[in-house]
């Protein structure tokens, strides 16, 4: 990579680095770090459905095996918050390998492989409900340790930057992938699998080393995740909530593309908050927006913000390669 | 361990409420048949559905069985029109679109209903529920015989729709070849939509026979869908024959988990065999796919 491919990332990364030094109030500050979250699990999802086309309806599966290592780790064998987050990781990498060797081995694609990780994430969901080291029905609360050991800031802008620095890196991979032999592999198996094993890649490898890498992303976002709110329960640990969040980022913002899940998640987290506050306390508005969104999106611009006219036209200039999705 | 007459009971429950499961079902595999998609979006459609029967009995006391003379047409009314104006021209012909696209309606409709009625559960305020029919020394429910029986004759009308009829012969022909069917005169878009407004249809059949001895919040399609999902990939993406079979079966396993297991781990068994079906046998017991 050159440095003219990392200078847009650098420059937005530098900008959001900047926000809450603009002294931004709590609240806005919790939002931020949500939205970071939720764009951290998009650009997860986004190295194995974007770049590499294999669509998850379950990524809650590495999501939450990222927060319960990270936090029963820490509980119940009292490790150092750094070493459960990068456990979380790891776990959350390994569950991604188990279920991609499961189903890539079996051949399933498309509405199969769909279905099969919606299933999966629905397992983990009812085994962690009823198990007893997950804190079962009712959750696992993280005591209140601030500390640069214990991953807990009393500044919030700290934990902000935290969460922010993940992106950054989770933004360096995804340009990664637009420039090397990797990812060439990966948006060749995205766009015709046989022809791309006749060309000598070997399919079932890339795609197990994309969703390996892709559930260590979502897996760094569960971590992190119950870092900030210090509590976790199976729904929201294994809900459809994150799995359908990681997808709709960056099929807003742009699929396969670096930037799209950031985009994406600032777009449709912002948008959310403005309905939430139009609707007053009425639950589900704020959701029946993203529904429609994400409807609108796939009718009027599949290639998502990023694809609209003043965005393409510019990359063009810059003369970068551009491969449509669906094509 | 148990008696002899629990297990009966527990396996006569399970085939009561596997029928419906199988009515929930057969929606979703003709629609995969005929347009090859996966509809997202049936769980929240059998909750429009189910809401309906509840608005109906709450608001003009209307019977939940008589109620299928109206929601049934509506649902399919519905469904054709999701289908021709959106779900159609939305997904520029890509599988991966139509996933999304459904995705996103059963988003908006959940919780469309979530703004609308809140996520309290509503359920019919009759007392049909707690009739039963004696049979030896079984008690039957009797809203649940009703279930079983109309969801088997459900079926079986639908077999004949599609054998017997013009408009099946057209499904038929579409679902098998879909330029040959264009060819020879046959408005595929057309023919779609009536696939979908009748796999809706199913669900409105399916809402009334279920809403006597169930409740509806605007989560209770999800629980479902995700059982038919199961039981379309058991009995093979598109086929009807093995709906009804993968339904039925799918009910007893539920029924023996939940008796064997408790309730919050009773689910676990219909999701194990979703994920070992679609791993060792993504066909299913009757599909022809390969």
């Amino acid at each position: 990579m050159s440095a003219r491919d990392l200078l847009p990332a650098i420059v937005a990364l530098a900008l959001l680095a900047a926000l809450p030094f603009l002294g931004l109030s709590g609240s806005v500050l919790n939002f931020l770090v949500t939205t970071l979250i939720i764009a951290l699990a998009g650009l997860g999802w986004n190295v194995l459905g974007g770049f590499g086309g294999q669509y998850s309806f379950g990524h809650a599966a590495f999501f939450g095996t990222g927060a319960y290592a990270t936090a029963i780790l820490q509980m119940k064998l009292g490790w150092n918050a750094w070493g459960a987050l990068g456990a979380g990781i790891g776990f959350g990498a390994l569950v991604g390998l188990a279920i991609g060797y499961l189903s890539f081995r079996a051949g399933l694609r498309g509405s199969y492989f769909a279905l099969v990780t919606l299933a999966f994430a629905e397992v983990f969901r009812i085994l962690a409900n009823a198990a007893d080291f997950t804190g079962g029905a009712a959750g696992l609360l993280l005591p209140l340790r601030p500390g640069l050991a214990t991953l807990q800031f009393a500044d919030r802008k700290l934990f902000y930057l935290l969460v922010l620095a993940f992106v950054g890196v989770a933004l360096l991979i995804s340009r990664w992938l637009e420039r090397s032999r990797f990812g060439a592999h990966l948006i060749a198996v995205r766009e015709n699998e046989e022809a791309a094993r006749a060309l000598g890649v070997d399919a079932l490898a890339v795609k197990l080393r994309a969703i390996a890498l892709s559930a260590a992303i979502t897996g760094a976002a569960g971590g992190l995740y119950v870092q900030s709110f210090l509590y976790l329960d199976a729904g929201v640990a294994y809900g459809t909530w994150i799995s359908v969040e990681a997808l709709l980022a960056p099929i807003v913002g742009g699929i396969g593309t670096a930037f799209g899940p950031l985009v994406g998640a600032l777009a449709l987290q912002g948008l959310g908050e403005i309905t939430k506050h139009l609707a007053g306390g009425i639950p589900g508005v704020d959701l029946v927006v993203f529904g429609a969104c994400l409807i609108a999106v796939i009718a009027f611009a599949p290639q998502g913000l990023l694809g609209l006219r003043p965005f393409r036209r510019r990359r063009k200039a810059r003369g970068e390669r551009t491969v449509p999705v669906g094509a | 361990m148990y008696a002899p007459q629990i297990l009966i009971e527990a396996a006569l429950n399970g085939l009561m409420t596997g029928a419906v499961y199988a009515l929930i079902a057969l929606g979703l595999t003709l629609v995969y048949g005929v347009l090859h998609i996966i509809n997202f979006a049936h769980g929240a459609l059998l909750t429009v559905a189910m809401f309906a029967v509840w608005g109906a009995f709450a608001l003009v006391h209307v019977d939940p069985y008589w109620a299928m003379v109206g929601i049934v047409p509506l649902m399919f009314g519905l469904g054709y029109g999701l289908q021709r104006f959106v779900i159609g021209p939305a997904s520029h012909g890509n599988d991966n679109n139509v996933l999304l696209v459904t995705l996103g309606l059963s988003i908006v409709l959940e919780n469309g209903l979530l703004a609308l009625f809140r996520s309290d559960t509503r359920a019919l305020d009759s007392d049909a529920a707690l009739q039963v029919i004696e049979l030896g020394p079984l008690l039957l429910s009797t809203p649940r015989v009703i279930g079983f029986a109309a969801s088997l004759a459900v079926t079986g009308l639908l077999w004949l729709v599609l054998n017997r009829t013009d408009t099946g012969r057209a499904i038929r022909a579409v679902a098998r070849e879909k330029l040959g069917a264009r060819l020879v005169g046959i408005e595929v878009d057309h023919v779609y939509a009536v696939t979908f407004g009748i796999g809706c249809a199913c669900l409105a059949v399916a809402a009334c026979l279920l809403m006597p001895t169930y409740y509806v919040n605007p989560r209770s399609g999800a629980a479902f869908v995700l059982v038919a999902f199961t039981i379309v990939v058991l009995g093979g993406m598109g086929s009807i024959a093995g709906a009804l079979v993968g339904g039925l079966i799918i009910g007893v396993v539920e029924s023996f988990s939940g008796l064997l297991l408790g309730d919050s781990l009773g689910q676990i068994g219909i999701f194990l065999i979703f994920i070992l079906v679609l791993l060792v046998r993504p066909t299913g017991l009757f599909g022809a796919r390969a």
